[in-house]
């Protein structure tokens, strides 16, 4: 379930803009009228009507993105991003709906906390959230959490993402147990026995450079059991931010043997290898770490194949003295929201790797689906999910840019072309740049 | 709404950081850097032999030395380099000091930088503090051990002792031996042998061979007769934490002294033996291959010495410019 700011919807009209909605077959240069909110005609020279008229001419209006997986350190770390800075974020890089992970301080896991953030997203969010809320209290790994009621205060998922469900017996009654309580769970794949100590991707760089290895059969043997235990339970499964080419190998095995389980992917995984560690900045580090090309090259064919449905920023705010330290002492994490759709362009799109269609695809209906929310869409009728899109200027990637309150982007200083300038999340104008 | 201005204006965008030279891993050097160094150290070997040692040169000049590991021979090394080049020299251990208190390395290095100094000096457990202090102040910095990554100054003292023992290093063959994966200096001097033209075997047991390090260029063995071929046997120090019960690295010190430790039975006469010490005698090195005439150990510490002082004096000096500048991301 999304929550939905309580703001007043807009009336607009979209001028001129390359229309591009592949799903709906719309690929042309038209109007796009937008009253209360919802999407009232698509055509060529529609009346302004009194409505705030955007000229949009060579620019790109798709359906607005939809992030499965962002972090707004709300609540407990609110100095590193709240729910209005976070959305405002969304906003800007062209989201119309983001679910948020439960791994706060106190974690999502009672409804209690759950209902609190349900209730500050109305008055405070930029653009609709989904607060995802923990597999097991605490997220420890121990004690189910009450799924049936978390689901009932509005859980979007389940999912104890940063740490995986260690135990499979555990993992195996929150698959049973999650078919009364609804939502779907997501899982983050990682067999801590391997990855421990691990400060990035085991590989020909970590040798050379001596950081502790973080392997990639540390992620797909846990995607493994976690498939064989969905398989097992015939129930629906989410694999979170997916890196090495044999988790994507398991998916697509899995899926094929007909196990209803989707993955993601993130702008990093997608764009970035392991050889951008050599940098040692900090900002290099997330888990899962960066891999090698060929990890990258698998997860790229996956998104184009559908094997991984949806790109997830893993937008994971940090406190700058956090990251201002030697990289074997940082956190793991950085930001997305921003820079996602840029960068994916940049250096996929505008390379011939992946096309537009694609890359708006899975930014939007995908994630969408994967949770079972209403794909957004340029249609009569519909509600006005719209992002407006500059693909030709080039821009600066930099802090004072940035509408989150970190600035632990892997991608400062790097020189990027494409960018929403406009974005409407139900019906309201959330960004304009 | 066409005419969108990048949200960014160019004078806000960050700076660039300034040329300085650093000293953090043998990746930046090219062989030419590392021959003029090297004959920088030779010259000022000369002068460690001469009954006045001091040299006015770095007159004036800050050196501090942060040391946040535990370290004879590169500590105190360094702070002699810097004296004999009569450079005021400060010492700070991480023992006793604000960082006892929790202060961060970004503050101690701010902290550090107020008094300007020209060169500071840090060995730290964790990769990347050297590019850390690098970029939090003005100073030349020179990596006296990052972690498991690098220790530049080893190296280049490794083919300083190579060279002044062998006359040349192009055409070696150098068997590093033992605990590679915890091994800076391994990293390094698998870095400056292959760099100066030298082939290189490493040899240990297979979990302490990190996974892919052939890329370097190296070759790889988990036998310990491959040690035979070499013209020098580098023994690297067994970290004795790593044979822990549990650490499972090895099964036990005892198997492990029995499968690769250096033992006179291993060596054929001629081959020198080198070691960065601190010694395990008895684990990875038989104490008469420590003590025989072809080992070089106390050679590495006197070459330490000439090329500390050749290190400080060309970053002092501007001397002939190549060593690389890092790359330092810098956030406004």
């Amino acid at each position: 379930m999304l929550v939905r700011p309580d703001r007043p919807r807009d009336d607009v009209v979209v001028r001129g803009a390359r229309v591009l909605d592949a799903a709906e077959g719309v690929d042309a240069v038209l109007d796009v009228r937008v009253d209360g909110g919802v999407v009232a005609q698509v055509g060529e020279g529609l009346d302004a009507n009194g409505h705030r008229v955007v000229d949009a001419a060579g620019l790109v209006l798709a359906p607005a993105f939809v992030d499965p997986h962002v972090h707004l350190r709300t609540p407990g770390r609110e100095d590193e991003e709240d729910l209005a800075s976070g959305t405002r974020a969304a906003a800007a890089g062209g989201f119309c709906a983001i679910l948020a992970m439960p791994n706060t301080e106190p974690v999502v896991d009672s409804a209690a906390v759950l209902g609190s953030l349900v209730e500050r997203a109305r008055a405070e969010a930029e653009v609709p959230v989904g607060f995802l809320a923990a597999i097991t209290k605490d997220q420890a790994g121990e004690q189910l959490t009450e799924m049936v009621e978390l689901a009932e205060a509005g859980a979007a998922g389940f999912s104890d993402d940063g740490m995986p469900v260690e135990s499979p017996g555990l993992l195996r009654r929150a698959l049973q147990y999650s078919a009364a309580a609804g939502p779907p769970i997501a899982l983050h794949c990682e067999e801590k026995a391997l990855s421990r100590g691990g400060q990035m991707h085991e590989g020909v760089t970590s040798a050379e450079l001596g950081f502790g290895g973080y392997p990639s059969v540390a992620e797909s043997l846990m995607v493994a059991r976690d498939l064989a235990l969905a398989a097992y339970e015939e129930r629906p499964l989410h694999l979170l931010h997916l890196s090495a080419r044999e988790s994507v190998d398991e998916l697509r095995r899995a899926q094929a043997a007909g196990v209803a389980a989707t993955g993601e992917v993130t702008p990093h995984h997608l764009t970035a290898t392991d050889e951008t560690v050599r940098s040692l900045d900090a900002n290099a580090k997330m888990n899962p770490p960066l891999r090698a090309e060929d990890d990258r090259q698998a997860l790229l064919e996956a998104l184009l194949d559908g094997t991984i449905a949806a790109i997830a920023t893993d937008h994971a705010p940090h406190a700058r003295h956090e990251k201002e330290v030697p990289f074997e002492a940082a956190p793991f994490g950085v930001t997305g929201l921003e820079t996602a759709f840029a960068v994916l362009y940049t250096r996929l799109v505008q390379t011939g790797a992946l096309p537009l269609e694609t890359l708006l695809e899975r930014m939007s209906a995908g994630p969408a689906r994967v949770y079972g929310l209403e794909a957004p869409r340029i249609a009569v009728g519909a509600p006005a999910n719209l992002v407006l899109l500059d693909l030709e200027r080039p821009w600066q990637v930099a802090e004072a840019g940035f509408r989150s309150k970190s600035a632990n982007s892997w991608l400062l200083g790097e020189t990027l072309t494409g960018r929403p300038v406009l974005t409407v999340a139900d019906g309201r104008v959330a960004f304009a740049a | 709404m066409a005419d969108v201005t990048p949200l960014v204006r160019d004078e806000l965008l960050p700076p660039k950081p300034p040329e300085r030279r650093h000293l953090i891993s043998i990746a930046d050097l090219s062989r030419d850097d590392v021959e003029r160094l090297l004959t920088l150290a030779e010259t000022f070997a000369k002068t460690l032999d001469r009954d006045v040692k001091k040299l006015p040169v770095l007159k004036g000049r800050t050196v501090v030395n942060l040391f946040y590991e535990s370290s004879t021979r590169t500590s105190s090394s360094f702070e002699l380099a810097a004296k004999r080049l009569s450079a005021d020299v400060m010492s700070i251990k991480a023992a006793g000091s604000a960082v006892d208190k929790g202060e961060s390395l970004k503050d101690t290095a701010l902290t550090i930088g107020c008094y300007d100094p020209e060169v500071i000096v840090i060995r730290h457990p964790e990769i990347g503090a050297p590019n850390l202090v690098a970029r939090f102040t003005d100073a030349h910095v020179v990596n006296a051990g990052d972690g498991k990554h690098q220790h530049p100054t080893q190296a280049l003292l490794d083919l300083y002792t190579i060279v002044d023992e062998l006359g040349h290093v192009e055409g070696l063959h150098v068997a590093i031996v033992g605990d590679v994966l915890h091994s800076r200096v391994a990293r390094s001097d698998v870095q400056a042998l292959l760099l100066m033209g030298a082939r290189v075997t490493l040899v240990g047991p297979p979990p302490l061979i990190p996974r892919g390090i052939e890329a370097m260029g190296c070759e790889v063995s988990y036998e310990i007769d491959a040690i035979r071929d070499a013209d020098v046997v580098y023994v690297l120090r067994m970290q004795k934490e790593r044979m822990l019960a549990g650490a499972n690295y090895v099964p036990s010190l005892r198997e492990y002294s029995a499968r690769w430790g250096v033992t006179p039975e291993r060596l054929r006469p001629g081959q020198k033996v080198m070691h960065p010490g601190p010694m395990n005698r008895g684990v990875e090195i038989d104490g008469v291959v420590a003590d025989a005439a072809d080992a070089l150990i106390e050679r590495q510490v006197r070459s330490g010495l000439a090329v500390r002082m050749a290190v400080l004096y060309d970053l002092l000096t501007h001397g002939p410019v190549g060593v690389k500048v890092a790359e330092i991301q810098e956030v406004a």
